[in-house]
């Protein structure tokens, strides 16, 4: 396996948008050049069960077609899950997990079954009832695994969201600068840095 | 010059159809093909194509529409999956015997039951007997670039076949990769208008189709769809030289990765066939001579062709994605297996039916099989045939 390459696993509830959130991910890395996979786990899905999504980001086109085991990075969209999930399973002590919680990441290390890595926190509840007046956590969450893991350059990475916001929201643009200040905003608070 | 872009399997084979134009698609969801029909009915509100978009009521009855367009001299397509394919076998039949050329894009998902939605091969292995042509996908850039070049095979004089394009279930269906595209101008002129020679539509040529074959005649019918399944072969290497000349991409019956000194080797079909790739290069970073031989082309069977790239090798495992109930192996076994009867020294070889309803299959698994082969080279035995792989069970562990 080439080290250039970065896995990610999403653990989130059905109807939150961890999926989305993973595709956006893939689509951002895929517009600064990258190599992307970005697939979910699928099951019989429905509204609040516990999915999964990944994605491979590398340099060099990737050939492998299963699920990731060992994730360089975890991000986790609902907070609940860490008493259901083991979301840190073979998680990369040199890595990181992204959580989405008001608590410091301290609060919740020993949720996480041993975990030694670093441990990070995003309040996306607070950031996307505050620029969208609704909650879509994964926004929020998308631009802090980009902050956490460095795969992708952030300024690239916002000029890329924007166009691509544009392009998707094309019909509402009014949801547009939202979107925009969700990723500015969830960059600069993510926590355990 | 190709468009780099990234899209899942089931989005890169609608691009597909979108730039080839067919005349009817006959559109029936079901998981994990239901994209396929969503993306082409925008395509279809948006003007994009000038297709008759028909919904129909099942899968019977879309296979039913294709035979009809087919038969009237259209170009039909039409996508599908796993109960989907089964609830079309009676039709199936029909569409080959009549020697309508329709393209259908199967993608692969499990045959219930127990109900389940996720990826193996039964569905199409099922039908492997209906008389059609069957390609297989690895990622979503092999599903697309065989798509383009379904058509070609499929309606060529010497062939005159349906075809089903395959690809897994999910795995490449609902995955996001980069992906080369080809322009609408250059797919167009690749895949050429369809001028069939016989139609229902039109004075000049009157015909009957799918009348009763009474026994003076009907096994030289079935005779001459036998003899039209082995021109394929050659159909399928000429399209494929064409289409490497044409976008740089190369394809044939199956594809041999590190086969040229390979002393053990897989003969699978699909998605693993990227992570067996991704093994290989670990394994061989330690000595260990290991290939692969990746089944594109599954009807017609590679008989003679798939012998020779595996006469060198000292062990072989055939890994089934289907498991076939045969009670001895799953039908990929059966026919690598028999290819390799005419060798002066065949392979020594196993069948691992694995991937079964979605079970993951990991490199890790992958180098596992290996293991089992180099074990079989180092001590000449070969051990049981017919083993499972991946399952939890109280037995023993064979792998």
């Amino acid at each position: 396996m080439n080290k250039t390459m970065t896995e990610i696993r999403w653990h989130g509830r059905g109807g939150q948008g961890a999926k989305t959130a993973c595709l956006l991910l893939a689509d951002a890395a895929f517009a600064s050049g990258k190599h992307v996979q970005g697939f979910p786990e699928y099951g019989p899905e429905r509204m609040g069960a516990p999915i999964t999504a990944y994605n491979r980001i590398s340099d060099l086109p990737c050939t492998i077609h299963s699920n990731i085991y060992n994730p360089n990075y975890v991000v986790v969209v609902d907070e609940s899950l860490l008493h259901a999930v083991d979301v840190t399973a073979g998680l990369d002590p040199e890595g990181a997990i992204v959580i989405n919680s008001p608590r410091e990441p301290e609060e919740l290390r020993p949720l996480l079954r041993g975990y030694t890595g670093k441990v990070c926190t995003i309040d996306a509840r607070k950031i996307s009832e505050q620029y969208l007046g609704r909650y879509f956590p994964n926004t929020p969450m998308l631009a802090a695994i980009v902050k956490v893991s460095g795969v992708l350059d952030p300024d690239r990475f916002i000029a890329d969201m924007e166009a691509s916001f544009h392009h998707k929201f094309a019909t509402k643009p009014q949801v547009i600068e939202g979107n925009m200040s969700c990723l500015i905003e969830s960059m600069k608070e993510v926590r355990g840095l | 010059m190709s468009i780099r872009e990234r899209l899942s399997g089931n989005e890169a084979i609608a691009t597909a159809m979108r730039q080839i134009d067919p005349d009817v698609f006959a559109a029936f969801p079901i998981t994990p093909s239901t994209e396929i029909p969503q993306y082409f009915a925008q395509y279809v509100a948006d003007g994009k194509v000038g297709t008759e978009y028909v919904t129909v009521e099942s899968e019977h009855s879309s296979m039913s529409t294709c035979i009809g367009a087919a038969a009237a001299g259209a170009r039909a397509v039409t996508a599908t999956s796993s109960a989907g394919l089964a609830f079309m076998y009676e039709v199936l039949y029909v569409a080959a015997s009549s020697r309508l050329p329709i393209t259908l894009a199967c993608v692969n998902r499990t045959l219930t039951g127990p109900i389940n939605i996720n990826n193996d091969h039964s569905d199409s292995m099922g039908a492997r007997d209906a008389g059609w042509l069957q390609i297989y996908a690895e990622n979503n850039q092999e599903a697309y670039d065989n798509y383009l070049q379904a058509m070609r095979i499929s309606e060529h004089p010497s062939v005159r076949l349906p075809i089903m394009i395959c690809q897994d279930g999910f795995i490449t269906s609902h995955a996001v990769e980069n992906i080369l595209l080809e322009s609408d101008e250059d797919v167009k002129k690749f895949v050429g208008e369809y001028r069939p020679e016989h139609a229902l539509v039109g004075r000049d040529h009157p015909l009957a189709v799918g009348p009763y074959d009474s026994c003076p005649f009907c096994m030289e019918h079935k005779v001459m769809q036998a003899e039209a399944m082995k021109n394929a072969k050659k159909v399928i290497l000429d399209v494929a030289a064409d289409f490497e000349k044409t976008f740089g991409r190369r394809y044939g019956f199956f594809e041999e990765y590190r086969m040229e000194d390979a002393e053990v080797a897989l003969v699978l079909i699909g998605s693993t066939a990227g992570t067996a790739k991704a093994c290989i290069e670990k394994l061989r970073a330690r000595g260990v001579k290991a290939g692969l031989v990746k089944i594109r082309v599954f009807r017609p069977f590679p008989m003679e062709e798939l012998a020779r790239a595996l006469q060198n090798v000292k062990a072989v495992a055939v890994m089934d994605k289907s498991e076939g109930y045969s009670g001895c192996g799953g039908p990929l076994f059966a026919e690598t297996r028999s290819a390799c009867y005419d060798l002066p020294s065949p392979p020594k070889m196993i069948d691992v039916v694995y991937g079964l309803a979605g079970r993951d299959c990991a490199v890790e698994d992958i180098e596992k099989v290996y293991r089992h082969l180099l074990k079989i080279v180092e001590t000449g035995e070969t051990g049981p045939r017919y083993i499972h792989f991946g399952q939890r069970s109280n037995q023993e562990e064979v792998l």
